[in-house]
């Protein structure tokens, strides 16, 4: 009697250390911070599920990058495309290309401390890379006036705040002034950091926000679910159509959708300077990096599971946390993207 | 010798005083005469032990060096005396960087000083017992307090009193000095030495009082009794405690060089040289915490890690000098 207890003790206790082992398939990533609160709802969701974990640490954009070509994490996640040599650094270290699927979309917005200009102040690209060149330094330039009939803008003096640390935001701005402006292009460039002509800088959103909340006069950009979340007012800027529109999921999701003709097979492509009367033209996707063949048969199959999902039900959170979801068109680009991945 | 005859011979009582020894004397031959396993051990691995950490320094230091050998040898050293700073361009400078840590740091160190050294004066010469107690671990306190919570109040107390109350008054006063001209934004070298100068203070107020306090107090009956008033005699004891408090203030300068959150919450982060003390400014610390997250290009991370190595060095050498002199100070009265 006791031996059969025992042995049915014993199994017990194998049955229940075996299922563990199984639900606990682990998937580590790295890598944005800015979608950092949707892939915590996501991964935290898909846990429940199914069991399987995601452990996601935004340690930024470039940690992530570096990350995944040392193979150090099962995926990562940027806010900027990799570069040619980023990628072939890649094939060489991990033997497999990176699939860049985009998840959702963020925009950037130009915020202002200037009571006379209320919250709808327009700015044409020309006006806005000329205050970012230090061009334009007083709110009552007549470039700004031109196009903000019936605000009676005073003779101060323009501050400019741009981000101290290296970040996406930042790279989304500046590529979008870059293809604005011939000057910008030729005398700073775009990147995560970069030269700043003219300004003070803040370290995150909070720090930019922190300056253009304090000086008045000042004018700086932080991300629009920031801005949101903040009561920021934020400029209305002229699109490629020649309209001047605020930034707003919509307006977002339609940059999104007037690209998505465009896009290049491998979804690597900056959607700044978008075509489309309601595109909002600072606008950019962040990216999961994923191996084409990950390691480990379990590993790929939860990660295709978990993609599909998050292009589908995932993308009904996008709105709710501040994010825009991907219009339809390229969602099925991403599926595409996604059947591709294998085990190996 | 007469350790080893009383190993060797432990009872010899002789009733001439010699039967003292062997009680006493054992436990002072161990270490001279006799290997003990035990003490060979111990000695070896706490020296081990130091060796580790000596070590550990020496490894930073190269591996330093190593992670900007591309940087190294691409600018030389032009990269401490230009100033562009252009991670798209790949072009680095550290010029602006060093400049502003070099003049935050003494600005901290032209007003936390005579604070400092006032402190420490009352506390270690003419303060009643009572009150030296809870005044000294308020001093102290302060250099308890996290430096993020120094840079938040910084953004959000002392920058805003800047730009509205003390440039205002400085630039119509003293606008005629380069140090005080430019748009008054707050954020800025003024603000970044300011807030240095409360960190620095407990520093240089809590050495200061330990050095005075170490000055004999025979020197200080000396004066009076030769009629000397207060303020005499603590002028006499501040001359002997001089190379201590420089001391003191090295190694204050040491915490002002090596300061990051505090300084780039308030310094305006631009990598530019201004003669005015409005203007923004970077610091060296500051731009390694910003940057060196998404620093993606090996060349852009090899500058940013050079940085590193010149702040390593300059800490270094602050440290070594300031030691150097407290050690000096304190010799000469335990030789005295």
């Amino acid at each position: 009697m006791n031996r059969i207890r025992l042995v049915a003790a014993a199994m017990a206790i194998s049955a229940l250390a075996v299922l563990p082992s199984m639900a606990q398939l682990k998937l580590n990533g790295a890598g944005a911070t800015f979608p950092y609160v949707i892939y915590s709802k996501w991964f935290d969701v898909y846990h429940g599920k199914t069991g399987i974990e995601f452990n996601y640490q935004s340690i930024g954009s470039g940690g992530g990058i570096k990350q995944v070509i040392e193979g150090t994490v099962d995926f990562g996640a940027s806010d900027a495309p990799m570069s040619d040599v980023q990628l072939k650094a890649v094939a060489e270290k991990q033997g497999t290309e990176i699939l860049h699927i985009p998840t959702v979309l963020g925009a950037v917005v130009v915020t202002y401390n200037q009571p006379a200009a209320g919250t709808d102040l327009k700015l044409t690209p020309e006006v806005l890379a000329g205050i970012f060149l230090g061009d334009i330094t007083s709110w009552n330039d007549k470039a700004i006036a031109a196009v903000n009939p019936g605000k009676n803008l005073p003779s101060m003096s323009i501050i400019v705040a741009h981000r101290s640390d290296g970040s996406g935001t930042s790279a989304i701005f500046t590529d979008y002034l870059k293809k604005v402006s011939p000057t910008w292009a030729t005398k700073v460039g775009a990147g995560t950091s970069v030269n700043w002509p003219v300004g003070l800088g803040g370290k995150g959103n909070e720090g930019v926000a922190g300056l253009v909340k304090q000086s008045e006069g000042a004018i700086g950009y932080v991300e629009l679910a920031y801005a949101v979340k903040n009561n920021l007012p934020y400029a209305q800027l002229k699109n490629r159509a020649g309209k001047y529109v605020g930034a707003s999921f919509e307006a977002v999701s339609a940059a999104a959708a007037g690209s998505a003709r465009n896009l290049p097979a491998d979804l690597r492509v900056s959607i700044t300077d978008a075509p489309g009367e309601m595109a909002y033209p600072i606008s950019g996707f962040t990216w999961l990096l994923v191996y084409k063949s990950m390691k480990g048969k379990e590993k790929a199959n939860a990660m295709v599971k978990f993609l599909r999902w998050a292009m589908g039900e995932g993308q009904s959170y996008a709105k709710e946390l501040y994010y825009a979801p991907l219009p339809k068109e390229v969602v099925k680009l991403c599926d595409t993207k996604i059947n591709a991945i294998k085990a190996r | 010798m007469t350790g080893k005859r009383i190993i060797t011979a432990p009872v010899e009582t002789t009733g001439d005083g010699e039967a003292i020894l062997p009680v006493a004397a054992p436990s002072l031959s161990v270490s001279g005469r006799r290997w003990n396993p035990g003490d060979f051990v111990f000695k070896h691995l706490t020296l081990f032990f130091s060796l580790v950490l000596l070590s550990l320094v020496f490894l930073m230091g190269y591996e330093m060096y190593r992670g900007s050998a591309i940087t190294l040898e691409k600018f030389g050293w032009e990269f401490l005396t230009t100033s562009t700073w252009d991670p798209v361009m790949d072009e680095y400078g550290a010029l602006p960087f060093i400049y502003g840590t070099v003049v935050s740091s003494l600005v901290a160190l032209l007003i936390a000083l005579p604070l400092g050294l006032g402190v420490a004066i009352f506390l270690a010469e003419l303060s009643p017992a009572w009150l030296e107690r809870p005044l000294s671990f308020l001093v102290e306190l302060l250099a308890a307090i996290p430096s993020i919570v120094y840079g938040l109040w910084g953004i959000f107390v002392l920058v805003p009193w800047l730009r509205l109350n003390v440039q205002p008054l400085l630039s119509t006063h003293l606008g005629f000095l380069p140090l005080f001209k430019g748009p008054a934004y707050g954020f800025g070298m003024l603000a970044a030495g300011l807030i240095l100068a409360v960190m620095v203070l407990p520093i240089i107020a809590s050495i200061s009082r330990d050095v005075l306090r170490a000055v004999p107090n025979t020197q200080r009956e000396a004066a009076l009794a030769l009629g000397g008033t207060r303020w005499e005699t603590t002028k006499i004891v501040l001359g002997t405690a001089k190379s201590g408090i420089l001391g003191a203030t090295l190694l204050g300068l040491g915490r002002a060089v090596g300061e990051t959150m505090a300084v780039t919450m308030v310094i305006g982060n631009r990598a530019d040289i201004s003669a005015s003390l409005f203007n923004p400014a970077y610091s060296m610390a500051s731009v390694i915490a910003n940057e060196f997250a998404e620093a993606t290009t090996p060349a852009y991370t090899s500058a940013l890690i050079e940085i590193a190595l010149v702040l390593f060095v300059v800490t270094i050498i602050l440290n070594a000098a300031a030691r150097l002199i407290v050690w000096g100070v304190t010799r000469k009265f335990r030789t005295a």
